[in-house]
C-alpha cells in the first residue's frame, strides 16, 4: 500500500540526481545574513589595519588607508607595557580559575541531582539553579555589589558567626580575582548541568540492570555506568572550554571592579575598553584587542580541531 | 527506574548529605536576590544598619514609588522594548533564512560549504571593540535604535540550532511538497516553519533575554544617555554615586530614602520581565540545548 507521496517520492528517486531544484531562492535567503556579516563583521576585520597605523581619526573614513603606518610599533609598546603584562597575567588566572571550577562543578551538581528521586524537589532545585544563568551581569552585580557591602549581609554573617570585622570584600585586591571565579561559577553552575542531565537521561537503561544483576551498588553504577555515559559530553565541554583560556568575562569585572583592585583584577578586555574608548587611543587599543583575538583565534581552532577528533564533534 | 535502585544504610546516609549540599546549592542561587528584594522594601534605615535578612524590615515600596516617578527610568523601558521587539523580529527572521539553505545536503546546494566557511570564520575571529564601533559609526547608526539591533543580528550558534532541527524533518515532506510544484520559499514557509514551532520558541526566548539583558553595546554606541536602554541605564546608575547627579529637590527625596534601597529596587525592576518569561524559557530550553548539541 503506497501512498500517493511515496509513489513520486520513489518516481523521484528512480529519476537521481536529473531533477533539482533551482537553488537561486537558497542563495536569496542567504542574503540579508551575509550583508550584515559583511558589513558588521567582516569589514572590522578588515579594520584592525589600524592598529599598525597612527591612526587619525580626523581623516575621517580615509583613515582608514591615508593614516601614517607603524609597523608594530604598537605591539612594542604593548609588550613593554606593565599594564599589559599585568592584565594578561590576571586575564589567564581568573579564566583558567573559572574554567576549572566551571567545569567541575556542574558534573558533580548533576551526579547529584541524579539521586533526587522525589521529582517536584529535582525540578524545584533546578529551576532555582538554573535562574541566575538568565539575569544580566548589571543586576548580578547590583546585587554583589549589596551582598558584599560593607552594610552589607556577608559582613553582617560573618560578624555574627566568627566575630569578624567588616571587609570590604571587592575593594580587596587580594581576594578580587578568587570572588571573580567563585562567583561567575555560582551565577553560571547551575546552566552547566543542562547539558550533562541531559547526557544521563540518555543513558540506555538496561545498562542499569545488567549492572544490577551484578550487584552493583548506587556508588558502583555511577561510577561505571553514569560517569562513563557522561563522557563524551565532559571530554566535549572540557575540550571546548579551551576558547575561553582568555576569556575572563568582561562583564562580570567590568562591573564589579574598581582603581584599588586593578592589581590583580584588570582584565585585558577592560584595559582595551579602556584604552581605546576612555583615553580614546584607538590604534594601540585595537592592537592590544588583536593580540587577545589573535590568540583565540588560535585556541578556539585547536579546540575544535580537538573536539572533531576526540569526540567527532561538527559545528555544522 | 527507581525500582532498579539497591538500597543501603550508606546510601540513605548519602542521600542526607545530598539534600543538604543541593539545598545550600540552591540557596547560594536564591538568597542573595532575596535579600536585595527585602532591601529594596525596607525601610533606608533599617536597610543600611545591615540588619535586613531575607524579610522587610518597616515594610515601606517608597524606593520603588521613586524608581517609577522617574522620568528616564521610563525612556530607558521603552527603548528596551524597542531593541527587544525589533531585535528579536529581525533576528528570527534571519536566522531562519539562513538556516534552510544551510540544513541543505551538499549534493542539493552545492555552495554550502562556502557559506558554511563565512559563517564559521565568524566564530573565530572577529575585528574587536574598536574597529566593530568605527564600523558602526560610519554607517550612521550611533544614538540610533538600529545599533542595538543590526549589528548583532545574525547569530551563528542559533542559526546552527535552527538547521540541526531542520535536518531532523522527514526528507521524504520535502520532496513530496516539491513534486506538487512547492518551490523553496513554500516549503520553508508551509511546511518548515510550522513544524519548528518549538525550536522557534527556544530560539525567540533566548534572543528576547539577550536583547533585554544587553547593556555594552548601549554604554558603546550611545551618545546620549536618554537613548541608554534600561539595562546600560541602570548600568550607569550603579557604578556612579547616585547623589551627584540629582537636583537639589531631588536629593531630599533621596537623603530620606538612602540609595541603597534605590539602587536594590532598581536592580529588582530590571530583573523583573527576565523572571517573567523564565518559566516558558525553562520549559522550552533543555529541549533546545540537546538539540543542538546532537547532530542531526
Amino acid at each position: 500500500m503506497l501512498k500517493t507521496a511515496d509513489v513520486k517520492t520513489e518516481a523521484l528517486r528512480r529519476k537521481g540526481n536529473n531533477i533539482r531544484m533551482s537553488t537561486r531562492s537558497l542563495h536569496l535567503m542567504l542574503l540579508p545574513g551575509l550583508i550584515i556579516l559583511l558589513i558588521y563583521n567582516y569589514l572590522p576585520m578588515g579594520g584592525i589595519v589600524i592598529a599598525f597605523q597612527n591612526y587619525n581619526i580626523g581623516l575621517g573614513i580615509k583613515a582608514f588607508w591615508q593614516s601614517e603606518w607603524v609597523g608594530f610599533s604598537h605591539f612594542q609598546r604593548l609588550f613593554s607595557s606593565p599594564d599589559f603584562t599585568r592584565a594578561l597575567t590576571n586575564t589567564l588566572f581568573i579564566a583558567c580559575g573559572k574554567i576549572v571550577l566551571g567545569f567541575f562543578v556542574p558534573i558533580i551538581i548533576s551526579l547529584l541531582l541524579n539521586e533526587v528521586q522525589v521529582k517536584w524537589l529535582k525540578r524545584s532545585i533546578q529551576t532555582t539553579i538554573y535562574l541566575p544563568h538568565f539575569l544580566s551581569w548589571v543586576i548580578m552585580a547590583g546585587v554583589l555589589r549589596e551582598v558584599f557591602a560593607m552594610d552589607g549581609v556577608v559582613n553582617s554573617l560573618g560578624h555574627i558567626l566568627f566575630r569578624a570585622e567588616p571587609n570590604f570584600w571587592l575593594g580587596d585586591k587580594k581576594l578580587f580575582p578568587w570572588l571573580m571565579i567563585v562567583t561567575d561559577t555560582l551565577k553560571e553552575f547551575g546552566f552547566g548541568t543542562v547539558i550533562y542531565l541531559a547526557a544521563i537521561t540518555g543513558i540506555d537503561p538496561t545498562l542499569y540492570e545488567a549492572a544490577i544483576v551484578d550487584g552493583a551498588s548506587r556508588f558502583k553504577q555511577t561510577i561505571h555506568v553514569t560517569i562513563p555515559g557522561m563522557m563524551p559530553i565532559i571530554v566535549l565541554s572540557m575540550v571546548l572550554s579551551l576558547g575561553n583560556v582568555l576569556n575572563a568575562g568582561f562583564e562580570q569585572i567590568f562591573n564589579l571592579y574598581s582603581v584599588p583592585v586593578y592589581e590583580t583584577g584588570d582584565i585585558i578586555d577592560t584595559l582595551v575598553y579602556r584604552i581605546s574608548m576612555q583615553s580614546g587611543q584607538y590604534d594601540f587599543g585595537t592592537a592590544v584587542g588583536l593580540f587577545k583575538s589573535f590568540i583565540s583565534m588560535l585556541l578556539i581552532s585547536l579546540s575544535y580541531w580537538l573536539a572533531y577528533k576526540l569526540a567527532d564533534y561538527e559545528i555544522f | 527506574m527507581k525500582k532498579y535502585y539497591i538500597y543501603g544504610s550508606s546510601y540513605r546516609i548519602f542521600t542526607v548529605f545530598n539534600y543538604i549540599i543541593l539545598f545550600l546549592a540552591a540557596a547560594v542561587c536564591i538568597l542573595p536576590l532575596v535579600n536585595v528584594f527585602s532591601i529594596s522594601l525596607s525601610s533606608p534605615s533599617r536597610a543600611v544598619s545591615g540588619e535586613v535578612w531575607l524579610w522587610p524590615k518597616d515594610f515601606t515600596t517608597e524606593a520603588y514609588k521613586w524608581v517609577l516617578r522617574s522620568s528616564d527610568f521610563w525612556k530607558a523601558m521603552i527603548v528596551s522594548v524597542k531593541r527587544v521587539v525589533l531585535g528579536t523580529s529581525i533576528s528570527m527572521i534571519i536566522t531562519i533564512l539562513c538556516a534552510y539553505p544551510l540544513s541543505k545536503k551538499k549534493e542539493i546546494f552545492r555552495v554550502r560549504t562556502l557559506y558554511v566557511w563565512i559563517f564559521f570564520i565568524t566564530m573565530l575571529f572577529s575585528g574587536g571593540l574598536v574597529p566593530t564601533f568605527l564600523i558602526v559609526y560610519y554607517t550612521g547608526l550611533i544614538d540610533t535604535i538600529w545599533a542595538l539591533v543590526i549589528p548583532g543580528a545574525v547569530n551563528t550558534w542559533n542559526i546552527i540550532l535552527m538547521l540541526n532541527f531542520f535536518r531532523r524533518l522527514p526528507e521524504e515532506l520535502e520532496e513530496a511538497a516539491f513534486l506538487d510544484g512547492a518551490g523553496h520559499w513554500q516549503i520553508l514557509f508551509r511546511i518548515f516553519v510550522p513544524l519548528s514551532k518549538p525550536a522557534i520558541a527556544t530560539i525567540a526566548l533566548f534572543t528576547i533575554v539577550n536583547h533585554w539583558n544587553a547593556w555594552f553595546d548601549g554604554m558603546l554606541y550611545m551618545r546620549k544617555s536618554f537613548n541608554y536602554p534600561l539595562q546600560t541605564y541602570l548600568q550607569s546608575l550603579l557604578t556612579i554615586d547616585i547623589s551627584r547627579y540629582l537636583t537639589a529637590e531631588q536629593q531630599n527625596i533621596v537623603a530620606k530614602l538612602s540609595p541603597k534601597t534605590i539602587r536594590s529596587a532598581q536592580v529588582f525592576i530590571a530583573a523583573v520581565p527576565v523572571l517573567c518569561v523564565y518559566p516558558f524559557l525553562q520549559k522550552y530550553f533543555t529541549s533546545g540545548l540537546v538539540l543542538g548539541s546532537v547532530k542531526g
